[in-house]
């Protein structure tokens, strides 16, 4: 086990911090310039992972698996939040017919 | 004992809650037995009092519970039974109920019957407080409650608006009196660091006399007597207070919330014995009081004006017995004056009731055959209140003056000059109303019929009272025990007989002689009334009256209602009216509805916010969190 967190020990954090920020950037601009509803689902999901990474090289780094452990917890929490998302987009197109958020605009001034 | 103290005033409270709350529900028939009922069985219960107090001399102090520590102020809700408070009891029970009883016969036609019941309880209730209180305080609740309670009262026919401003009348200028009381307790407390009577009278004995704090203590609470007695300035309220119904004017203005100022003055007289600066004033002010109102009283036709007028001569009297050290004759003449003027007032009524609401009498005559029980109780307090022996009025009366002559021979001759005025007032009233042909309208004359029995029962007990009430205090010259000197002794011993410095008349007079020269003069102007108003039949005429210019001063109570409306009523309605245009309008109005126009402004620009695009609230949120992220590395 030690041999496994030394070799990832290798690696400067400062390449998983620009990674996991670049993912994370990458999800931000997504969620705000799709319009297509599941790919703003998706570039959460992306920006979700991009934590869950980071979270576990920090866990790696400083030995305390207390990171990882939330890891789990915040998967389970995606898990479920994902099934609702999905379930009220169903819905919408349902009632719409279409998957652009541009369609949902009546709740105005 | 602790159990029969507390009861006394709490059966009438216990009358106002039922009778308050439920006074939709209740039929008359049982509020017709609760009302009297309560204050019955608190009468039987200060017989009770009375006579363990007899057996056992001494002042109690009850203590209900500890109302008030904060640092040095202690006020204990207690209650003092000592001879004065329970004199007092006595009277506020006993006459109470005789009213009480009367008012069932009177008020039975009235739709708010069982209100006026629950008022006169909640009246009873508050006297009681104030006579039984151990200290200022529990008096000052009672004293504010009896004033709230004349209120009620007053405007109880509440759909006349002139009865509601005799009503706010009596209240306001209650009120100014009740600000010089609450100044007195303020500076008894600094001055002595209690209000409790026991401490403050134990350490004022240690003061010299005529010191400048006692001075103000005693003319402040001597305020509020003025305002509560109806003595000059503050009386105009009680003739206005005759708009209340009949019992309300016997309860209320004549046998115990006016005698309430008395009362304090009394507890009190350590205190003012100590200050004979105040006592002088108090002396000029009863007995002015007594001649402004008895002269006025001359010229009023209305029947329950001239008994108001009395009434507040009569206190003038009581107050000038205090004023010169005579306790014992002024609570005599409270408790005669108790008996006879709740007996007139409750005559009266009996005359109203009968006639159908007339008032004046000038439209009244020949009731004599008509109402016959009422004709000779009449009569009867008639001759108590001129000071006919044998009758209470004349002991009571003369203890008084035979006090005053011995201090200042000129006030003797003014007070006695005050008692013919009174005998020819109320014969003056007597005549017209009973004596002679009737001057009423034929419905009138035919209508007039004698009261029930719930109403000449209460007359012919008062009238008993009225005529054998004196021998409670018969003086030595005539061999009388003084019995009522004797009970309220060990209260008055200390004040008793102190005044101001007078021109003590010691020269040699034969008391027989000075007690029947007033007699004689009395009589002679009563022989004067009758020969007047009964053979001439002289009726009150409006255009004689007004043509002479001293007459017409007096017939129009010497102005003083319109120079207190220049003096007061005007400015102050002036400055409300400027109040409402200026600073209400204009300011507060502004102020207030500037918020609500402002909200509203701001919400009509911030509206366009929700544009209802996705995309655009996405991009807020984002935004947002990255503002708030910044925000904390740039603190910290």
């Amino acid at each position: 086990m030690q041999n496994i967190v030394q070799n990832i020990q290798t690696l400067p954090i400062s390449y998983y911090l620009f990674f996991c920020s670049g993912l994370f950037c990458i999800g931000v601009i997504g969620v705000l310039i799709k319009r297509n509803a599941l790919v703003i689902l998706m570039s959460i999901e992306l920006m979700i992972n991009s934590i869950n990474l980071l979270l576990a090289a920090f866990s790696a780094y400083s030995n305390d698996p207390a990171g990882q452990i939330f890891v789990f917890f915040i998967m389970v929490v995606a898990a479920a939040e994902v099934a609702i998302g999905l379930a009220i987009i169903v819905v919408i197109f349902r009632s719409t017919n279409s998957l652009d958020i541009d369609v949902l605009n009546k709740l105005k001034w | 004992m602790k159990l029969i103290v507390t009861l006394i005033p709490l059966l009438p409270f216990f009358g106002f809650l039922i009778l308050g709350l439920g006074f939709r529900r209740i039929p008359k028939r049982i509020s017709s037995y609760i009302a009297p009922g309560t204050v019955f069985l608190s009468f039987f219960l200060s017989l009770v009092v009375f006579f363990s107090l007899l057996r056992q001399p001494g002042s109690h102090i009850i203590e209900l519970f500890n109302w008030i520590r904060v640092g040095n102020l202690s006020v204990p809700f207690s209650f003092l039974i000592d001879p004065l408070s329970c004199l007092m009891l006595l009277i506020i029970t006993g006459v109470g109920f005789l009213i009480h009883l009367y008012s069932v016969g009177y008020m039975y036609e009235d739709p708010g019957y069982n209100r006026f019941f629950a008022f006169m309880n909640l009246f009873v209730f508050s006297m009681l407080i104030l006579v039984m209180g151990s200290n200022y305080v529990i008096m000052f609740i009672g004293w504010e409650g009896v004033g709230l309670c004349s209120y009620l009262l007053i405007g109880f026919w509440f759909r006349n608006q002139s009865f509601n401003d005799a009503a706010k009348k009596a209240f306001i200028m209650n009120r100014i009196g009740d600000l010089g009381f609450l100044l007195g307790i303020f500076l008894i407390f600094i001055t002595f660091h209690s209000v409790e009577y026991s401490k403050v009278f134990l350490l004022a004995k240690s003061y010299p006399i005529g010191t400048g704090l006692l001075f103000a203590v005693t003319l402040l609470l001597f305020i509020g007597a003025v305002g509560k007695s109806a003595q000059i300035p503050l009386y105009t309220w009680l003739p206005d207070a005759m708009a209340g119904p009949t019992p309300v004017s016997a309860l209320i203005h004549a046998a115990t919330m006016v005698t309430a100022g008395v009362y304090m003055v009394a507890r009190s007289n350590l205190l003012y014995a100590l200050s004979p600066a105040t006592m002088l004033i108090i002396g000029i002010t009863g007995t002015a009081t007594a001649l402004l109102a008895a002269t006025i009283a001359l010229l009023q036709n209305d029947i329950k004006k001239i008994l108001a007028y009395s009434t507040i001569s009569q206190l003038g009297y009581m107050f000038l017995g205090l004023s010169i050290g005579a306790f014992t004759g002024a609570m005599f003449h409270l408790t005669t004056h108790a008996f006879f003027k709740a007996l007139l007032f409750l005559a009266v009524g009996s005359v109203i009731h009968a006639l159908g609401g007339e008032q004046d009498i000038r439209n009244m005559g020949g009731l004599r055959k008509s109402m016959p029980k009422t004709y000779w109780t009449f009569l009867a307090g008639t001759l108590a209140i001129s000071g006919i022996p044998p009758l209470s009025g004349f002991f009571s009366k003369d203890e008084i003056l035979l006090t005053v002559l011995t201090h200042n021979i000129f006030l003797w001759i003014l007070a006695t000059g005050g008692t013919m005025i009174t005998a020819f007032y109320m014969f003056r009233l007597f005549f017209l109303t009973f004596i002679g042909n009737s001057r009423g309208t034929d419905g009138n004359r035919t209508k007039a019929h004698e009261s029930p029995p719930v109403m000449t029962y209460p007359l012919m007990m008062l009238a008993l009272l009225a005529a054998v009430g004196g021998f409670i205090n018969i003086p030595q010259i005539f061999n009388g025990s003084a019995r009522l000197e004797k009970f309220l002794d060990p209260v008055f011993k200390d004040g008793a007989g102190h005044s101001y410095p007078g021109y003590y008349f010691s020269g040699n007079y034969d008391e027989i002689m000075i007690i029947a020269v007033p007699l004689i003069l009395t009589c002679v102007m009563i022989i004067f009334a009758y020969k007047r108003y009964a053979i001439e039949q002289r009726v009150p005429d409006e255009q004689n009256v007004l043509s002479k210019p001293f007459l017409n001063l007096i017939s129009h109570k010497f102005y003083i209602d319109e120079i207190f409306d220049f003096l007061f009523v005007r400015p102050v309605l002036w400055l409300s009216k400027n109040f409402h245009d200026l600073v209400e309008i204009k300011l507060i109005d502004k102020l207030v509805n500037g918020a609500g126009t402002f909200t509203i402004w701001t919400g009509n620009k911030f509206r366009y916010i929700q544009t209802g695009h996705v995309g655009f609230y996405l991009f807020i949120m984002v935004f947002g969190i990255i503002a708030i992220l910044l925000f904390n590395i740039l603190i910290f």
